[in-house]
């Protein structure tokens, strides 16, 4: 068993150095298992997450969603499985993860601008080159914000976009997102949508967003992924094609409103069941 | 209206003095045991500036220093290491609560024995007392840093030492100061007790029983004010310490 796990991790290591395999799924997970003592949260559950792809995770409550994310960024340990980043485990990858709860996630110790560096000092890079790095994605980004005060002092959007500049100042080969603008108010949820947005086109990093708002999650994505009932299975991958920048037009667009109808359907499906 | 909110604070001082005042006046209690409030800030005046009081609260202010240094030097790193663990901490959690109950009066014949008469021993005692403040409140510091803040180092790559040094140990620091403060008062105390009772010569604790023991009131009110003045003194210097280094505390 452990010499089949092998060779296959071999194989796919070997398939990243293949040209021919560059649109390949970025993230491969297979035979993934979770319990928690009371329910089993995933049984043998495989999906590919496409590579260059906004890809948001929805369903119904306590389905796991953000429990995929965390154990496919090693916050939770897996019970069974495999996920690899083109062949390769979590701990040879540079990745960013965005917590919900900014003002935990944040080091209130912290000014702005070094609480964004922060990644880059754990990698060991040298104060001149963290500082260099810091300016060039608040000039990429075009953030407007005073990077020299502390978190408490800003809003929590603000605060919000300062962590994600924290997680992709280290150019991570794909950013996680935990319902990231579920704390804001509604204001302010719509203006990190643009920034989120924004950041997706100028980057194009492989991006996972954990969303409870189907409205967000079709609005900011390539690609829907829904989930059913613990044990969560993939119900349909639906995939939203509009172009970028998406507007508030969008939203009233009939593509927009389809994809999104159709996604509530099969979502109040999966709810019932339950 | 508003301006005069200021003086807010000044009112509970003034309805004392004048509470005070009014019953030296009425002759409620006998003029020997309670001296006007003019005679005794005089006798602390005098004293604090030429007498012996201002040479005794020099003494407890050194001996309260000393103790509570000693107590962080030992106390705070061994906070960290013990609450950087909980099954470490729990396996002695014991030990630490029994003896943070135990009444540090009662070791002072214990800490004679092994330290003598004299300053070692006051110090020693107090600072027994203070370091299981300061670990208690170190150790569960550490413990209860925020949970996503760790799991934040972690995610960018923190090694264990890292997350110790740079999140936990910062996490810490707001409850740390709460048992430095805690600390320093209960050194206080101890130190007054004890040079009050084991052969003592000076300090703030032997000018109150000396004076008691005289009879003279005025020094010894003048003596009680000089020890308060100095333990609200050194709580005030802990929190303006912990509001321009700790910024983020309560926030």
């Amino acid at each position: 068993m452990a010499g089949a796990q092998l060779a296959a991790r071999i194989e796919s290591a070997a398939k990243v150095h293949d040209s021919s395999q560059r649109t390949a799924p970025h993230v491969t997970i297979r035979g993934l298992t979770k319990r928690f003592s009371d329910a089993t949260i995933y049984d043998n559950f495989d999906f590919d997450i496409p590579r260059g792809k906004l890809t948001s995770v929805f369903g119904p409550n306590g389905c796991g969603k953000s429990t995929l994310i965390n154990m496919i960024a090693g916050l939770f340990p897996v019970d069974a499985g495999e996920i690899l980043f083109d062949g390769q485990p979590l701990n040879k990858i540079k990745f960013g993860y965005v917590f919900q709860n900014y003002r935990e996630a944040m080091f209130p110790w912290l000014r702005a601008f070094d609480n964004i560096a922060y990644p880059l000092k754990v990698a060991g890079v040298s104060k001149n080159e963290r500082d260099a790095r810091v300016e060039k994605i608040v000039a990429t980004l075009n953030v407007k914000i005073d990077l020299r005060l502390y978190p408490y002092q800003m809003s929590g959007g603000q605060q919000q976009l300062v962590s994600i500049m924290r997680a992709l100042v280290v150019d991570p080969e794909i950013l996680f997102l935990d319902e990231p603008f579920s704390a804001l108010d509604y204001e302010m949820t719509l203006f990190m949508r643009e920034q989120m947005q924004r950041i997706f086109v100028e980057t194009a990093t492989t991006t996972v967003l954990v969303s409870h708002d189907l409205e967000e999650a079709v609005y900011l994505s390539d690609r829907i992924l829904l989930l059913s009932r613990h044990p969560a299975r993939a119900v349909e991958f639906v995939h939203y094609d509009a172009p970028r920048p998406r507007t508030d037009r969008t939203l009233s667009e009939a593509d927009f409103i389809s994809t999104k109808a159709h996604c509530l359907e099969i979502f109040q499906r999966e709810v019932r069941k339950g | 209206m508003k301006r005069l909110e200021i003086f807010l604070p000044f009112v509970g001082v003034a309805v004392l003095l004048a509470v005070w005042s009014l019953t030296v006046w009425a002759r409620v209690v006998d003029p020997v045991l309670l001296p006007s409030p003019v005679a005794t800030f005089k006798a602390m005046w005098v004293g604090m500036t030429s007498g012996k009081l201002g040479v005794d609260f020099i003494k407890t202010v050194v001996r309260t220093i000393y103790s509570t240094v000693i107590a962080a030097v030992i106390a705070i790193p061994l906070g960290i290491l013990l609450g950087s663990s909980e099954k470490v901490y729990r396996s002695v959690e014991f030990l630490i609560d029994f003896f943070r109950s135990t009444p540090a009066s009662a070791m002072f014949p214990l800490f004679l024995v092994l330290f003598g008469v004299g300053d070692r021993t006051k110090i020693s005692v107090a600072a027994f007392g203070a370091a299981l403040v300061i670990l208690f409140n170190v150790a569960y510091g550490v413990m209860n840093a925020r949970k996503t803040r760790i799991l934040a180092a972690k995610v960018m790559g923190a090694s264990r030492m890292r997350v110790l040094w740079d999140v936990m140990l910062l996490e810490s620091l707001p409850q740390t100061f709460v048992g430095l403060r805690n600390g320093v008062s209960l050194a206080l105390v101890i130190v007054v007790v004890a040079e009050m009772f084991i052969g003592s010569t000076d300090g703030l604790g032997q000018r109150v029983f000396e004076a008691q023991q005289l009879f003279d009131m005025p020094d010894m009110y003048a003596a009680i004010f000089a020890a308060g003045a100095l333990g609200y003194g050194l709580n005030l210097l802990f929190l303006t310490i912990e509001r321009r280094f700790v910024h983020w505390s309560g926030k």
